[in-house]
């Protein structure tokens, strides 16, 4: 071969390795945008809610309560009959059938709302005003266009009759879509209208900030004593490659540990933070040593040599010296650590945080839900609402996710240090 | 210009890196306020020696020092000795400047602020003029004390590092090639300079350059393969040295 094929060769080499490199990044950016838009197109809807307009006249009587009520005793009354009598003027309606069917397109908490506004409120007694209940979740997705109408009566759980009450409402405008507050401030429920990630939020924070408090202290200083003051011998190496096998170990296996060690030996409470702070501190520990031995490593020797050579002890010259400049690149290995912990599911499963917990947590002890098991508990569910909140719940864990991502870039940035 | 007060005393040196032994039996005296230079062929011991001086070997896990290293008298290759007075009297510069990552005033006051030096800030204000002064480097940096060390130029780096050992106020500044990552201008500098820090130091220094070990010091020993050749004052080791391989050396026919 000739000197100018040879060279044309090469050129030519180069060129299709260039366009491998940009399909692979092309089709990568290609699933992202593809993920992102499915998740954001099924869940963003899962922000809203849909309210009927309900007129409530906050009559003392009908509350069964004397004049100049105090707060505990609007806290004590009986507002079913208040409810269902407001809710019995939106239509006209005659027959059991036809006024269960009409209580039915609202949510079953209609009552405590109606409750919590009062009490909230206690200036309307005695007067009338406008509420906007929330509609229950057929409603909910037929008025967000989620809901098969066209389909034949008997195969609907929304019936022509309330079809009706619907299309008259819309009519009246009576019928509005307003920020789904419920959605981060409620527990999980069995109506996706009612359910929300208050609880998985709680949980997951107290999660995190256990597995925070537990591994972050340990790793720096198991970090800082394997690569500064320990003897370089057979023992150190044997601890070295454990270490990193552990981090290779699957999630679940860690899982078990938590059910078999903390909830068998020492009977910690089943589906709480504590327990689930412990097991993914265990699973994240060797996740944050590794990162932070790494960059204790590239600390240059340069530098501990001239803090021992003015007169630093051991302690003084990795304290004062090498632990400063391994800071960015530990917290990021931190956050990072975290974030996958954050993320975690399948040990969660195994100790418990399946169950289906309403309240939402006060203290780590609290049986409590977290994200993705939220997500997990959410996608097995059969009603049309659940999938908006599963894609909605996903949302806020990846923009968790992605805002840990971006501290830790930023602090690695930040604090870099070149030499 | 010799003169004959003792400083440092080394006898019967012998030093092992695991199996390997890196200095025989290495007799040495150094004397106080002149400039000792140690010479020869790359891996002959020269840096292992200084680094025994103020036990910077004791990093080395598998490092081994048997024999006798005496500073007026005092032994220091004992296990007992507190290396951290040992090393604030015994001041080291490296081949390769190594300021920390800080500001040019907290390179300097580090060192002093450690060993309790300076109970104010005033105090300290003035062991950084006098140590940066006598490193010949406060006019250039007086504007700036507190910008990065790191980013002054190799030369001034170097220098910012010999303040910083004087900082503490040594006895003995030990400089393992310091010239070795230098140009021929900041060489010289740094050639001035000890000549002029031989009046308050005892120094010892590793060269490379059999010129600059002409050009500062008064005494030379020549290193080979561990054992220690030749000592003698300067201008007898390189006008009329004793031993073959000396001559051989110093004339470049090995190294």
């Amino acid at each position: 071969m000739n000197k100018e094929k040879r060279l044309k060769k090469r050129y030519n080499a180069e060129k299709r390795f260039r366009l491998y490199g940009l399909t692979s990044v092309m089709m990568a950016i290609f699933f992202v945008i593809f993920l992102i838009n499915v998740i954001f197109s099924k869940g963003s809807s899962a922000f809203l809610k849909t309210t009927i307009d309900l007129e409530v006249n906050f009559n003392l009587e009908t509350l069964d309560l004397d004049n100049n009520p105090t707060q505990k005793n609007l806290e004590d009354a009986e507002y079913y009959d208040l409810a269902i009598d407001s809710i019995l003027n939106v239509y006209s309606v005659t027959g059991l059938k036809e006024e269960k069917a009409l209580i039915n397109l609202f949510s079953p908490d209609y009552e405590y709302e109606i409750r919590n506004f009062l009490i909230k409120n206690p200036d309307f007694i005695n007067k009338k005003t406008i509420l906007k209940l929330t509609a229950s979740d057929d409603i909910d997705q037929l008025h967000k266009g989620n809901y098969p109408r066209h389909l034949p009566e008997d195969r609907r759980r929304i019936n022509n009759f309330q079809l009706k009450i619907y299309d008259s409402l819309l009519e009246q405008n009576k019928i509005d879509k307003i920020f789904n507050a419920y959605l981060f401030k409620k527990g999980d429920s069995r109506n996706p209208e009612l359910a929300g990630i208050g609880g998985a939020l709680v949980g997951s924070f107290f999660t995190i900030v256990i597995t925070l408090l537990l591994s972050f202290p340990i790793a720096i200083f198991a970090s800082i004593y394997l690569e500064e003051f320990a003897p370089k011998n057979k023992i150190t190496d044997f601890i070295e490659i454990n270490i990193n096998n552990l981090a290779a170990v699957p999630s679940i296996v860690f899982g078990l540990l938590g059910l078999g060690i903390l909830l068998g030996t020492f009977h910690l409470p089943r589906s709480t933070p504590l327990v689930a702070g412990i097991t993914l501190a265990l699973m994240t520990l060797p996740r944050i040593i590794i990162p932070c031995r790494a960059s204790l490593k590239a600390v240059p020797p340069s530098i501990r040599e001239g803090a021992l050579a003015i007169g630093a002890s051991k302690v003084q010259s990795v304290m004062h010296h090498v632990v400063p400049l391994a800071i960015p690149g530990t917290l990021s290995g931190t956050i990072i650590g975290l974030a996958q912990a954050l993320g975690e599911t399948a040990p969660l499963i195994l100790i418990g945080m399946v169950a289906f917990v309403v309240d939402i947590p006060s203290i780590p002890t609290d049986p409590s839900a977290s994200l993705p098991v939220q997500v997990y508990l959410w996608s097995e569910q059969a009603e049309r609402g659940f999938v908006e909140k599963t894609s909605a719940t996903i949302m806020v864990l990846l923009s968790f996710l992605i805002t840990l991502n971006f501290i830790a870039v930023y602090l690695r940035q930040k604090f870099e240090r070149k030499w | 210009m010799t003169n004959n007060k003792l400083k440092i005393k080394a006898n019967n040196l012998n030093v092992y890196y695991g199996e390997k032994q890196a200095l025989f039996n290495v007799n040495l005296d150094i004397h106080s306020k002149e400039v000792t230079a140690l010479i020869g062929p790359s891996g002959c011991g020269k840096s292992t020696f200084i680094r025994c001086i103020n036990r910077m070997n004791d990093v080395i896990d598998i490092c081994k020092i048997e024999g006798s290293i005496k500073i007026d008298g005092n032994e220091i290759i004992d296990k007992d000795v507190d290396v951290v007075s040992l090393r604030e009297k015994v001041g080291m510069v490296f081949q390769k400047p190594n300021p920390f990552p800080k500001s040019i005033y907290d390179n300097i006051s580090y060192g002093p602020s450690i060993h309790g030096l300076a109970e104010k800030k005033v105090d300290m204000d003035i062991i950084v003029e006098n140590s940066l002064k006598k490193a010949a480097l406060w006019n250039e940096v007086k504007d700036r004390l507190h910008e990065a060390g790191t980013g002054l130029s190799g030369g001034q780096q170097q220098r910012l590092c010999i303040a910083r050992a004087i900082s503490v106020n040594p006895e003995v500044i030990l400089m393992d090639e310091p010239c070795s990552a230098l140009d021929p201008i900041a060489t010289a500098k740094i050639e001035e300079l000890i000549d002029e820090l031989k009046k308050s130091y005892t120094i010892v220094i590793v060269t490379h350059s059999m010129s600059q070990a002409v050009r500062v010091s008064q005494r030379t020993g020549f290193f080979h393969l561990g054992k220690i050749i030749e000592v003698d004052t300067t201008e007898k080791i390189f006008k009329n040295p004793g031993n073959k391989m000396t001559q051989d050396y110093i004339t470049g026919r090995f190294g």
